[in-house]
């Protein structure tokens, strides 16, 4: 049960991972992603992308700005144009 | 002939220019090395933001898509952004990405239409200027930051996207030199807006639709390509930026050791003048002795 993320700035690949759950703050409000979530695509407002690791786990937060969520059949990709911390 | 000490003086200047060409050569080899390590992170970006492009561009067309996808609907000025490099001692490149504008502008003038230039970098200004001096918009200056980043990509996308909602042009092509090899740059032509359909990288939205279950969008599809063009557009931007680091450390890496080789070829000649003028000094001397030790 992981969901694959990946994290991608202009600069680098920040992030490229298999974790249990990843909140996104979308424009139209915040949602997390499990593993086996339906094909999505979503812009995203500048915020907090909070990464658990693993169910229950603390959550691993990475600020980001001007950016854009997708989730297919290969996980989660947030391309985002800067990214904090 | 030059007198011995003239060639002296000769030796050692050129030995102190060869000094200098080979610490530059050096600083560009390592240079290459992190200018192609950057240009190779910024990858996984660039084909991702490609891929959503695709897909999204095929689900909205016509009169609804954005204007920097559908253009303006003229294609009468054309403005070409031409990247350059800040720095020179790196042999033929910013000539090549200058005659390779030059070129471009040629024919679209002979085309009839109307050309601006739009200059990133210090080094295209004066050829340009010779040629096309009232055709030229703007110069960008990237002279001051060290490595330049996303920060300059996104200045210079923010100001043409305005420039293009102002109506100040119709096209926009962008002329960047693509590092092939510490030998080979070759300048590139690529049209940046309106941006083109990507009907190359239409795999990328097939492979979306093999995935079964229809994608969700929100807010809509409009909306996140509207948001999208842009960055597309900063991207392109920011690969032509490193590309051009690439190549210009690349350029320089190769000039340079050509000029240290040369260098070395000049020193040698001239050492063997050298040798070979002491020796007859030598020679006109012992015969002066001698002749001298006979006559008495």
């Amino acid at each position: 049960m992981a969901l694959h993320f990946e994290l991608v700035t202009p600069a680098k690949l920040v992030r490229s991972e298999d974790v249990h759950m990843v909140v996104v703050p979308g424009t139209e409000g915040e949602f997390g992603v499990l593993e086996g979530h339906a094909p999505f695509m979503s812009t995203i407002r500048d915020g907090e992308v909070k990464i658990y690791a693993r169910d229950g786990a603390t959550p691993e937060t990475i600020m980001v700005r001007g950016g854009f969520a997708e989730v297919g059949d290969k996980g989660l990709t947030v391309l985002a144009e800067h990214v904090e911390g | 002939m030059a007198s011995l000490k003239e060639l002296k003086g000769r030796i050692n200047s050129v030995k102190s220019t060869q000094k200098i060409t080979k610490a530059k050569q050096m600083v560009a080899a390592a240079k290459l090395r992190r200018a192609q390590a950057r240009a190779e992170e910024a990858r996984p970006y660039a084909e991702r933001l490609a891929d959503v492009m695709a897909s999204l561009a095929s689900k909205v067309a016509g009169d609804s898509a954005p204007m920097l996808f559908r253009g303006t609907g003229s294609d009468q000025r054309h403005l070409l952004v031409v990247v350059n490099t800040d720095k020179g001692l790196c042999g033929g490149l910013n000539a090549n990405i200058v005659k390779a504008a030059k070129a471009k502008a040629k024919e679209l003038i002979a085309a009839g239409k109307d050309v601006q230039f739009y200059l990133v970098g210090k080094k295209g200004r004066a050829p340009i200027k010779r040629d096309y001096a009232d055709r030229i918009e703007k110069h960008f200056d990237t002279s001051d930051v060290r490595t330049p980043g996303f920060d300059e990509a996104e200045a210079i996308g923010k100001d043409l996207i305005e420039r293009f909602e102002k109506g100040e042009f119709d096209v926009a092509h962008l002329v960047y030199p693509v590092f092939q090899s510490a030998l080979v740059q070759a300048p590139t032509i690529d049209q940046l807006i309106p941006v083109p359909s990507p009907e190359e990288t239409a795999e990328g939205g097939k492979a979306k639709t093999v995935g079964g279950a229809v994608v969700d969008y929100e807010p809509d599809e409009e909306a996140i390509l509207e948001e999208l063009l842009p960055r597309y557009v900063r991207t392109q931007l920011f690969a032509a930026l490193l590309e051009r680091e690439a190549s210009e450390q690349g350029a320089s890496m190769t000039a340079m050791d050509n000029a240290t080789r040369n260098a070395g070829d000049l020193i040698k000649d001239l050492t063997i003048q050298y040798n070979r003028s002491r020796q007859a000094a030598i020679t006109t001397e012992l015969i002066e002795i001698i002749a001298g030790a006979e006559a008495l």
